[in-house]
């Protein structure tokens, strides 16, 4: 059956605009029910999480900041921070970006998008930045409800640094959203590793559980006693130096240099993605993106980064572990005086200033029968201090547990005055004694003793 | 005026490495026409309707769709619309969700989603999740997609598949109304019948070349001999008298016994024997005349296969032997 019609204007091509294309994924993603989930996860478990640990007797002293959360709302989402670079991040990138292209695979939906967008390019942008939507939105959840919670339960309060240093509430409310800032770009580089190996290995599990793989990895690699520039040219160590934000002053160095690594990946491994997909023939039904030039284009290229990352930072950091017995003896003494001046104010004793107390450490390792550097639970320090108008010296007994990343875990051995005791008694009733274990953290970067 | 050809390709050639899947096609498809394309698989049918969908681009030859020359790949022109390998659908969305995202994709707010839902008769499920659709609702609803951007050239992949009798009338009513408003239509089957209901004009493909293209009733009429099953009063002297008449051949002793196998021919029925011949339209006039001359009761007479079916069948099988 044929009709006779008149001759209509010759159409033009017309492309989608990225602006249509990123609603239009923002639309298919937030109507999966996973997603959906994960957004009320995320917007209502680390209240949970805080409110429930922030009653409990027990504290997760194993994780930073944990033993603080009793004292002060800030601790939570530091804790829930410090959790979410091990865990929740990377699970959540691998969710959602490392999905978002193979689920049109798995769907068989490739076609009627290009027919329906007309541009590779724009779809591939468009798919980046919704997932990107998505998990900033999923971050600020965490940020959110963990912070809420925190300050409605425990209180706006001081927070206590990695040197024993107090943060005025203002000034812990803006270094807790700066470490979150800065956690935001390891969680961008695994998002690009999650579209990688969404568009390199398609239908493929391998592809959504990419970056949590990765992450596992990093973890894995960050526990080994690799040399410090290896260790902060892995993308995942911004979820690590943050930590140097709580001290005074910041460790900005190893910080910055997580930060431009991790964008580094993200922009390496954002052009792979987009490279592998701009390449591939949607005609061919057998594609489903797992072949050679994948595995090639997309893993080696990554390799070579590592390896000119490493160079790059090498001769910042230095090949060692990062970790020797002078910082310990630093870190240790400048923190031990600021949480005695802390302990002396709970006691309400005669204020003190760590200038007068010229608390001084030494430590040593396995006994002296090792050298004193590196990473071990066998770092023994001797702490001591003056009191104002009393002759003879304090000391005090630590046991050090460093690990690899410089973050250790003071446990005192007395005296029984200073350090013996978990609790104190203040005038307001019991709290917790600061100086009776502590967590500190040890720049891997070289110091210059008097900055 | 007449209109410019909706379709018009020339030497068409696709090549996936060194598989051919297209060589040498031409193809017209005029305003209002409803086009088949049948051919066996991996004939290369897909691979056409990816090249009028803009999926790809020709290796060779030229490619003009609605007047304008396709020069790169997702570049044609506005107005085509329609699925390959099935509909395009996202199953965690209700029917009216996945037409209304691709209504916002497209930026045109005077689309009428409920209207094309309709048009499909799949209105009382428009807010179902896809999830829950069978393969001919999930067909139905792909073809609502692409009505909804009111094409002028039509693109679909086998869309009867898995439509139940009711559903593929209604289907075809669409596609013919939409014909006759002057969109043109081509798709793929790989059944004759709902080809020869449906369509003006079929192309055959074979291998990657057209083993024919044109009018179907063209097409029924080059194949001037077809085999029919014969079922009489008197097997045993029908038998004689096709063994004796001119232009009449009987269909050797295997032959008949595919036939007796094949359920769709019911050539064994009680015990009676089915003759099947091989003869042109005037030789089976005088055959059968001859047997009612004889007093031999005719009780059945039927093509064993549909002239259009015979016809792919002779074309393309010349083709794979060539």
């Amino acid at each position: 059956m044929t009709a006779t019609v008149a001759a209509p204007e010759t159409p033009a091509v017309r492309r989608v605009p990225v602006v249509r294309g990123y609603r239009f994924e923002l639309v298919k993603l937030l109507t999966q029910w996973r997603v959906r989930v994960l957004i009320i996860a995320c917007w209502l478990a680390p209240a949970l999480f805080v409110a429930v640990v922030s009653q409990q007797a027990s504290l997760p002293v194993d994780t930073l900041f944990g033993r603080w959360m009793h004292s002060t709302g800030w601790a939570g989402p530091l804790v829930l921070l410090g959790f979410s670079g091990s865990w929740a991040l990377p699970l959540l990138t691998s969710l959602i970006a490392g999905d978002v292209f193979a689920a049109e695979d798995r769907l068989g939906t490739w076609r009627h998008l290009l027919v329906a967008v007309r541009s590779p390019r724009r779809i591939f942008v468009a798919k980046a930045l919704s997932s990107l939507t998505v998990i900033v939105v999923l971050v600020i959840g965490l940020v959110v409800s963990s912070t809420v919670s925190g300050l409605l339960v425990v209180g706006n309060r001081q927070l206590i640094g990695l040197d024993g240093h107090l943060l005025s509430p203002g000034n812990a409310a803006g270094t807790v959203f700066l470490a979150w800032l800065c956690a935001l770009a390891p969680t961008l580089a695994l998002a690009a590793i999650g579209l990688l190996g969404s568009v390199a290995l398609g239908r493929s599990p391998m592809g959504l559980l990419l970056p949590a793989v990765v992450a596992l990895a990093m973890q894995i690699v960050q526990q080994l006693p690799v040399p410090v520039a290896f260790r902060l040219a892995l993308p995942g160590y911004a979820f690590i130096s943050w930590n140097g934000l709580f001290t005074s002053p910041a460790q900005l160095g190893p910080l910055l240099i997580g930060v431009i690594v991790s964008l580094a990946w993200t922009l390496v491994a954002t052009g792979l993605a987009y490279f592998l997909f701009v390449r591939r023939d949607f005609t061919n039904p057998t594609h489903d993106g797992s072949g050679r030039l994948a595995l090639t284009a997309g893993l080696l290229p990554l390799v070579v980064l590592l390896g000119v990352t490493t160079a790059a930072v090498a001769p910042v950091t230095g090949f060692g572990s990062g970790i020797d017995q002078d910082k310990v003896q630093r870190a240790v003494a400048v923190e031990f005086a600021h949480l005695y001046r802390l302990q002396t104010k709970q006691l309400n004793r005669a204020d003190v200033t760590e200038e007068q107390l010229q608390a001084a450490a030494e430590c040593t390792k396995g006994g002296d029968q090792v050298a004193a550097r590196g990473p071990g639970n066998d770092w023994r320090c001797v702490v001591s201090w003056h009191i104002p108008g009393v002759a003879a010296a304090g000391s005090a007994i630590y046991q050090l547990d460093i690990n690899p990343l410089g973050r250790y875990v003071a446990d005192g051995d007395g005296p029984k005055e200073v350090n013996g005791f978990f609790l104190v008694r203040t005038p307001s009733g019991d709290e917790p004694n600061p100086l009776w274990q502590f967590d500190g953290n040890i720049e891997l970067l070289p110091v210059n003793p008097k900055g | 005026m007449d209109a410019p050809p909706t379709v018009r390709a020339r030497d068409l050639a696709k090549y996936f490495g060194e598989v051919v899947a297209l060589d040498g096609v031409d193809l017209d498809v005029a305003p209002g026409q409803i086009h088949g394309l049948v051919g066996p698989n991996g004939a290369g049918k897909t691979t056409l309707l990816g090249l009028l969908l803009g999926l790809a681009v020709p290796d060779r030859g030229t490619l003009e769709i609605l007047g304008t020359p396709v020069g790169r790949a997702l570049a044609v022109p506005e107005g085509v619309a329609g699925f390959v390998d099935g509909p395009g659908l996202y199953p965690s969305m209700t029917a009216r969700q996945n037409l209304a995202a691709l209504a916002a994709l497209r930026g045109d707010t005077t689309l009428d989603i409920d209207d094309a839902i309709d048009q499909v008769g799949l209105t009382d499920v428009a807010d179902d999740r896809v999830r829950g659709f069978s393969l001919g609702m999930r067909q139905r609803l792909g073809l609502a997609a692409a009505l909804l951007t009111k094409p002028r050239l039509l693109i679909l992949d086998e869309p009867s598949n898995g439509l139940d009798p009711a559903g593929k009338k209604h289907v075809y009513g669409v596609l013919t109304r939409l014909a006759a408003n002057g969109t043109a239509v081509m798709l793929s089957s790989h059944r004759m019948d709902d080809v020869e209901a449906l369509c003006s004009e079929v192309t055959i493909l074979s291998t990657g070349r057209v083993a024919f293209s044109g009018p179907i009733s063209k097409l029924a009429s080059e194949n001037s001999e077809l085999d029919y099953r014969v079922r009489t009063s008197d097997p045993a002297a029908a038998r004689r008298h096709a063994a004796d008449a001119r232009g009449i051949r009987l269909r050797d002793q295997d032959a008949i016994q595919d036939a007796a196998q094949d359920p769709v021919q019911h050539a064994v029925q009680d015990g009676v024997e089915v003759l099947v011949i091989s003869a042109s339209v005037p030789a089976l006039d005088e055959f059968v005349k001859r047997l009612v001359g004889d007093d031999i009761a005719v009780r059945e007479l039927a093509p064993v296969v549909s002239p259009l079916e015979a016809a792919f069948l002779a074309l393309t099988e010349q083709q794979e032997t060539n």
